[in-house]
């Protein structure tokens, strides 16, 4: 962690390590550059391995922009919503901008916890047949800055788990504020994090009874990266595994309105969940707010620490802390949203992107390649056996200049995948299929499987 | 800690916004009574005759957050300003307390967030995610507004949707290992946050602070800058000037003695300057203004209290590539992976007007908000004045910082609350430094802020 450097001559009876140490910092400052603070790292940070995987896809299409400068590079990377939100969203909140500059409308701090009616539009809209109180739902700015405020809440002596492969805010945030131990580079994973393995040959979901117990267990279903729902059943066992460990699920529902059958949009539909489980959402995925930022986070009066105290008391705590409510001009957008009119409107452009998802998928099954998700979250997650998804990646990049994301991003379970993303217009996403068609075909790619 | 436990607990210390006798947890707006703006409590449920039979998970409470004393300070003003109004559903409570601007927003810059709104429903002007830094027009507006001449960039500055957010956000950067100090008294989000991290060890009750955390006190005797001989050395200082909460500026030359200190100390200072465009006078509005402070702070920002943002949400971090940890890394470098992991970039819309305040017109328009408030400060000032009390601040801060020697600060704001339906801030709030002192806020409507000085007259005459 330290540059050695030479030593200046010290008092004896201190460690070498600490000499050293000590006389880098004097020689610094003697050298009179003063340039470093003597404020050491976070330790937890150094951890990381690589930058967040979404900035990393972002670079590598820079780099390629640059490098074939008259290329259609299409995106089908990060998941990034491309359809414009329906008029009536967009009035309502030009309307509430406008009203800030009048004597009636003006409205400053709001509270930290959200609009009430937004909180009380929410639970009547997702929760209404489970009984999620408005007083249980907290407005954000989206589930990547809860599942951070949530990691705060948790603090560092938890432990976790993941599905594997996952979002990777999960991992990262974890990494972070000091729960994950070491990076492990023989295994890709990090020593206290346990990793759920997700795959084909589970269903994608974990064998529970031979899953450790862990404090706290991410659970994003649909699935960000495979796209898999899982099933009621499925739900009800994860749900039993916390409750007979006492552990909490972080249950990520933001793809949860891309749901074509009947497997669950809530956690809460579970009986029982309200006592182990936390459900965190957006409208990024739901309403194209990935820009206008607006998300919600739902936790249970019933959920209590060892203790008996209840976690819904700390995380308010949290929230009026190191938080100061979501802009008042996106809470008025998400009210829009949960209007009929707005969530009219809303679906109709969740179905622009489904069907994006289906082109996709039927693409890829016709060329024989193993393809799951792409019908109950807006993702496809293809198999390529025996490959390394960032070489994948590249190639797919190289050959055809569509955006993808590696598998391996989204931890060591997701090797052999990638991920396309459903998000995109249509004639976009069909000119990617037809690219990739002809790439994969027979003979001309060495990452067709038969 | 049992639930029960800790609901006495938090009686004593009677600033608890969480635990009021056993209620249902509710939001805010019982009081129907209130016109436009909802009072901003969250009471949580307490189920003491429950407690034996319900379900526990094994999940221990994070030991940091039971370290904190009481509910945060400002939802606990505004609960009791709310348990007020219904007790006096018919007073005319005018809130001077928490800093809550309340004039509208100048047309302009609300006019460029309607347009952004309108755009995004349109095939060329729909955006999705942003960049987690900002955008880049608006980033450069700052650089160029803010830091012209002083060798910030553009891609030194990081936009935030506030600058309390970006708080922790630092606080996430910085890790539990590090000591901090915070002037005394001084705005509650840098203690509170530093305890959520586990930077603090424990509350030490009787004299009414952090073990670990290093106290500048600033008083009227050392002209509300602390004797830096008598500091010892932490890693992070938390510096905010002009002050909340007794408004007062550093001046150049105190600035200079900081960054030295920070220098000599190696110590990284986090300079507050949201109430900057308020100053009246020629103490400096950055920190960068005093050479050497690229290498030894990070300065924040917000745009709350000059265009009204306070619920638009948005502020901005600086951070000097010059920054290093004692490792030689690059502090921004680490900011920059805290906010692409744990935060997704400020609302579009937001930004959107964040832009149009910084073009002539709106810049133009902000200051005459400012100027509104000012003008409110001068009124309440010259009333404290003409009642004898010793007054401070108000010069180059929307706060006035009016002592009331001898006395409980939450007596005093009890009583004022209580005789002329004014809610304050009891300094006590803003540390053990702040004790003996009300804040009172310019943030109001003229004629309420009139009224208010009315009632203070008749009271304290």
């Amino acid at each position: 962690m330290y540059k050695l450097s030479a030593c200046s001559s010290m008092a004896c009876g201190i460690s070498l390590q600490t000499m050293v140490l000590n006389s880098w910092k004097v020689r610094n400052y003697k050298q009179g550059s003063g340039r470093c603070t003597n404020v050491p790292r976070n330790v937890n940070l150094e951890k990381l391995q690589n930058n967040y995987l979404f900035p990393e896809i972002s670079k590598r299409e820079l780099q390629h922009l640059e490098k074939y400068p008259n290329a259609k590079v299409i995106s089908l990377g990060i998941g990034d919503t491309t359809e414009p939100i329906p008029e009536k969203i967009s009035l309502s909140m030009a309307n509430y901008a406008h009203a800030l500059s009048t004597a009636e409308g003006y409205r400053g701090y709001g509270a930290e916890q959200g609009n009430q009616a937004l909180r009380k539009a929410i639970a009547e809209t997702f929760y209404k047949d489970v009984a999620i109180k408005d007083t249980e739902v907290f407005v954000s700015d989206g589930s990547q800055c809860d599942i951070s405020r949530l990691q705060l809440l948790l603090g560092s002596k938890v432990t976790i788990s993941v599905q594997d492969p996952s979002f990777p805010a999960y991992i990262d945030s974890s990494v972070i504020i000091g729960q994950a131990g070491d990076f492990q580079d023989k295994t890709g994973k990090y020593q206290n994090i346990e990793y759920m393995q997700l795959g084909p040959q589970n269903n994608f979901f974990p064998d529970l009874r031979i899953t450790p117990r862990t404090d706290i267990i991410f659970f994003c279903s649909p699935n960000n990266p495979t796209g898999h729902a899982a099933t009621r059943k499925q739900l009800q066992q994860l749900v039993d595994f916390a409750r007979d460990n006492g552990s909490i699920i972080v249950f990520d529902s933001a793809y949860s309105t891309y749901i074509s059958d009947d497997s669950p949009k809530s956690i809460f539909e579970i009986p029982g969940a309200k006592e182990v489980a936390i459900e965190i959402s957006s409208f990024s995925k739901f309403a194209g707010f990935t820009g206008v930022r607006l998300g919600w986070t739902v936790v249970p009066e019933e959920l209590l620490f060892s203790g008996g105290f209840p976690v819904i008391h700390d995380f308010n705590r949290i929230v009026c802390t190191c938080f100061n409510g979501a802009s008042n001009i996106a809470q008025a957008g998400g009210l829009a949203c949960l209007s009929p009119e707005g969530f009219q409107a809303i679906r109709a452009v969740i179905d622009y992107y489904k069907e994006n998802a289906k082109i996709l998928v039927d693409t890829f099954a016709s060329l024989g390649l193993e393809v799951y998700g792409g019908v109950n979250a807006p993702y496809v997650w293809v198999h390529f056996p025996g490959s390394k998804s960032w070489n994948v990646f590249t190639e797919i990049l190289e050959k055809t200049h569509i955006i993808t994301v590696p598998g391996s991003g989204f931890g060591p379970g997701g090797t052999e995948y990638i991920r396309i993303s459903a998000f995109g217009q249509r004639e976009l996403v069909i000119e990617a299929s037809w690219r990739l068609e002809k790439l994969l075909s027979k003979g001309k790619s060495p990452f067709l499987t038969v | 800690m049992s639930l029960m436990n800790n609901l006495s607990n938090s009686m004593i210390y009677s600033s608890s916004s969480a635990f009021l006798a056993p209620t249902s947890f509710n939001s805010r707006t019982h009081n129907v009574s209130v016109p436009l703006k909802s009072p901003r409590i969250v009471k949580c449920i307490a189920t003491p005759q429950e407690e034996q039979t319900a379900y526990k998970t094994k999940v221990s409470r994070n030991a940091n957050i039971a370290k904190l004393q009481a509910g945060y300070l400002f939802p606990e003003v505004a609960r009791r300003r709310a348990a007020h109004l219904l007790k006096y559903p018919n007073a005319q409570v005018i809130s001077l307390g928490i800093g809550e601007t309340t004039e509208p927003i100048p047309d302009v810059i609300t006019s460029a967030m309607a347009k952004r709104s309108h755009a995004l429903s349109t095939l060329e002007g729909y955006s999705g995610y942003g960049a987690e830094q900002g955008e880049k027009a608006l980033r450069a507006a700052l650089a160029s507004t803010f830091y012209g001449n002083l060798g910030i960039e553009e891609e030194d500055i990081v936009v935030s949707d506030g600058a309390k957010c970006d708080i922790s956000r630092l606080q996430i950067v910085f890790g539990s290992n590090v000591t901090m100090a915070v002037q005394d008294p001084s705005y509650p989000a840098y203690v509170d946050s530093s305890v959520i991290m586990g930077q603090t060890g424990h509350f030490l009750k009787d004299v009414e602070r952090f073990a670990n955390i290093e106290y500048m006190r600033c008083t009227p005797e050392n002209g509300f800058f602390p004797n830096l001989s008598n500091v010892a050395r932490t890693d992070i200082i938390f510096f905010c000037s002009p002050n909340n909460p007794t408004g007062a500026p550093a001046t150049r030359e105190q600035l200079t003695r900081l960054v030295q200190f920070a220098k000599d100390n190696g110590s990284i200072i986090v300079y507050d300057s949201a109430y900057a465009l308020y100053i009246s006078d020629e103490n400096p509005r950055s920190i960068f203004e005093i050479p050497g402070a690229k290498e030894v702070a990070i300065e924040t920002a917000s745009f709350s209290k000059y265009a009204g943002f306070t619920g638009v949400r948005l502020g901005w971090t600086v951070v000097p590539k010059q920054l290093l940890f004692s490792d030689g890394f690059r502090v921004a470098k680490d900011f920059n992976r805290i906010v692409c992991t744990c935060f997704n970039g400020a609302s579009n819309i937001s930004q959107a007007g964040g832009l149009a305040c910084l073009s002539p017109e709106g810049l133009e328009a902000m200051q005459e908000v400012i100027g509104f408030y000012k003008e409110n400060t001068k009124i309440i000032v010259e009333t404290f004045n003409s009642l004898g009390f010793k007054v401070y601040g108000g010069q180059n801060a929307p706060y006035v910082w009016v002592h009331f020697p001898g006395r409980n600060s939450w007596d005093v704001f009890t009583e004022i609350l209580k005789k002329t339906h004014i809610v304050t801030t009891p300094g006590s709030g803003f540390g053990p430094g702040g004790e003996g002192s009300i804040r009172v806020s310019a943030f109001g409507h003229r004629e309420n802020v009139l009224e208010a000085c009315r009632r203070f007259k008749h009271l304290y005459n």
